[in-house]
């Protein structure tokens, strides 16, 4: 049963993708074969994420082999959670894409492009081994490079090749880290690292190699200073692609960050964490700066999800540093909570941004207006993600922020705890500055008036998120206590190690 | 012998980032491709070398003579330089497609989406 619970995320995604490849010139049945592929891939999130829940850790050695030497894959509740928020994030997407792609991008393998996107990032989330995550991160890459670019304009020409070339400087970063820890310990499997990075000599080593990890998960996760390509290449594609990009592609950065942060590298936390936390700040600072100086829908989206990523990471960094257990917990537990958080919310504010060019034209700000009188319905859609991004009660931002600040509070990091709460501020007037351009001010006068219409099936998907949002608020509780649950895993590895090489010897 | 292949690669790294920071996108892919092979070669030496003694199994016995090479860092290599090889091919592709659209070679004269 295990078994084939851990396979199915991975196997849903290939076979819908290899299928959609085979039916190359039936765009109708791609379409249909996109919906019901990413509704099972959210229906084997689900399972897998109510059998960790109730089951602990599960692990399972593809090929047979025994760890470390097999393939392993691995579920812990914070993978089944990362997976399942794929599965959201695919449907929505897909839901979105029926509506609002143009016919040529559907002909040239727009569908099996997602699916191979999706299939890469549920590798990543539940790969138990080094050198499999580095795979699953390319065939991830691949998807996304070509879906950056199907269509060939000329801003998707230039974002592309900015995207390509950082990612693909981060992939031998990360190439190179993982052959250093080769040569050290012998050994790739996440589990018996843990174990064997314990009893080493050469910590400084070890730490060094930790930094080429963070550099290499940085330029994914879009940390400070390595977040460039995000600003460049995020506004260029069309509005499902950046959706899906903005949902899943940085998460799977912040996941992997998590992930050795909290597995391999806890010898020197005064050194790796204390770095983590600065660049955390310096993150939410610069993206939020960054966003109040842009004039462009996508583009101020792309700034503030920049400096959302440092929030993520805010409490990774606090849960090495904090002094005891349980404020380590709430740190860690925070940041699970914010990347749910952020998953529905930036994906829906994307796609909201989308909506709003169908209907006006543009995505500038200046050129767009009047939506509030037009289109309530659509304001109300803004308003809640929006709301919800900045920390507003009872949106799901405000209990993910508020998590963060009191674990920070708790380990008496006051400037940390001043820098989100200035950030969240921010974010708020940048929201406001949407706001007043798009919705409250009239349709500037030269501007082309309603370029397109909404239909239902495009607003189904901002309205499921919306509702995800609400919902993540004002069920707090139920979901702070899963995400809680996941960073007590995450804590105490014994539990993953075991899951994955037995009891020791 | 792992000095040696120390300093090559460490040349190759200098030359690939040397390569990727000049102002043209053609030799910003050979940067790309001598980092790659600066990774991979990494990968080869920190991996051990141990010369002549192949990890094969001899009639009779149940278990190699120790030491030996260890075949791991080169399946680990073969992997990369596949997939190094795609995406390299992809990236040409890209920027052969960029170079007919803009009708120039340098990053600069690309940009029309990034003001």
């Amino acid at each position: 049963m295990k078994d084939v619970l851990l396979v199915l995320p991975l196997l849903i995604p290939l076979t819908t993708a290899a299928v959609s490849l085979v039916a190359w010139r039936r765009t109708a049945l791609q379409r249909v074969l996109a919906v019901f592929g990413t509704v099972a891939l959210l229906g084997a999130g689900l399972a897998l994420l109510a059998f960790v829940r109730r089951d602990g850790i599960i692990a399972t050695q593809e090929g047979g082999w025994p760890a470390p030497y097999g393939i392993t894959l691995v579920a812990d509740l914070f993978s089944a959670i990362m997976v399942t928020l794929a599965g959201v994030v695919g449907l929505v997407v897909v839901l979105f894409s029926l509506a609002s792609m143009d016919r040529g991008r559907e002909a040239f393998g727009y569908y099996p492009l997602v699916h191979a996107l999706l299939l890469g990032v549920c590798g990543a989330f539940l790969t138990g081994d080094l050198f499999n995550l580095y795979v699953w991160f390319e065939v991830m890459l691949m998807a996304s490079f070509v879906l950056l670019v199907l269509g060939g304009e000329r801003p998707q020409l230039h974002g592309g090749i900015k995207y390509v070339t950082l990612n693909l400087v981060s992939s031998a970063v990360f190439l190179a880290a993982v052959g250093i820890l080769y040569g050290l310990t012998g050994t790739l499997n996440m589990a018996d690292l843990a174990r064997k990075l314990d009893g080493i000599e050469h910590t400084g080593t070890v730490t060094a190699v930790g930094m080429l990890f963070l550099v290499a998960f940085g330029i994914k996760a879009a940390v400070f200073p390595l977040f460039f390509w995000l600003p460049a290449s995020y506004h260029t594609p069309p509005g499902a692609v950046s959706a899906l990009f903005a949902g899943l592609l940085t998460k799977v950065g912040v996941y992997s960050l998590i992930r050795v942060f909290t597995l391999l590298f806890i010898g020197e936390v005064g050194f790796t964490h204390v770095l983590i936390l600065v660049l955390s700040g310096l993150t939410m600072l610069t993206g939020v700066l960054g966003a109040i100086a842009q004039a462009e829908f996508r583009r101020v989206l792309s700034f503030l999800h920049i400096g959302q990523i440092g929030y993520m990471t805010m409490g990774l960094a606090l849960a090495g540093l904090a002094d005891s257990p349980p404020l380590a917990i709430l740190a860690l537990a925070g940041s699970i909570f914010y990347i749910a958080h952020h998953i529905a919310s930036m994906t829906n504010l994307f796609l909201v941004s989308s909506v709003v060019r169908r209907l006006c034209g543009t995505f500038v700000l200046a050129r767009q207006g009047g939506l509030y009188q037009s289109q309530p319905l659509l304001a109300v859609l803004f308003l809640i993600p929006a709301l919800s991004l900045s920390g507003m009660p009872p949106l799901s931002g405000f209990f993910a922020k508020l998590s963060l600040v009191r674990a920070g509070l708790g380990a008496e990091r006051y400037a940390i705890v001043a820098v989100a709460l200035a950030v969240g501020l921010l974010t708020l007037f940048s929201m406001t500055t949407i706001w007043a351009e798009s919705f409250w001010k009239p349709l500037p006068s030269d501007a082309t008036a309603s370029a397109g219409e909404t239909s239902p099936l495009l607003l189904l998907p901002v309205v499921a998120l919306a509702a995800l949002t609400v919902a993540i608020g004002l069920g707090a509780e139920p979901v702070f206590a899963l995400a809680t649950a996941a960073a007590e895993q995450l804590l105490h590895r014994e539990e993953y190690i075991r899951a994955v090489l037995g009891a020791p010897a | 012998m792992s000095t040696l292949l120390a300093i090559v690669i460490g040349c190759l790294y200098a030359a690939g980032i040397y390569m990727m920071l000049r102002r043209s996108l053609f030799k910003l892919i050979l940067g790309l491709v001598l980092l790659s092979h600066g990774a991979n070669l990494l990968i080869f030496t920190v991996g051990g070398l141990t010369p002549g003694r192949p990890p094969v199994v001899s009639p009779g016995a149940t278990e190699p003579i120790t030491p030996y090479a260890d075949p791991m860092p080169q399946a680990l290599i073969l992997t990369a330089i596949v997939i190094g090889f795609a995406v390299l091919a992809f990236s040409l592709a890209l920027f052969h497609r960029a170079y007919q659209t803009f009708g120039s070679d340098d990053p600069d004269d690309l940009n029309v989406s990034d003001r």
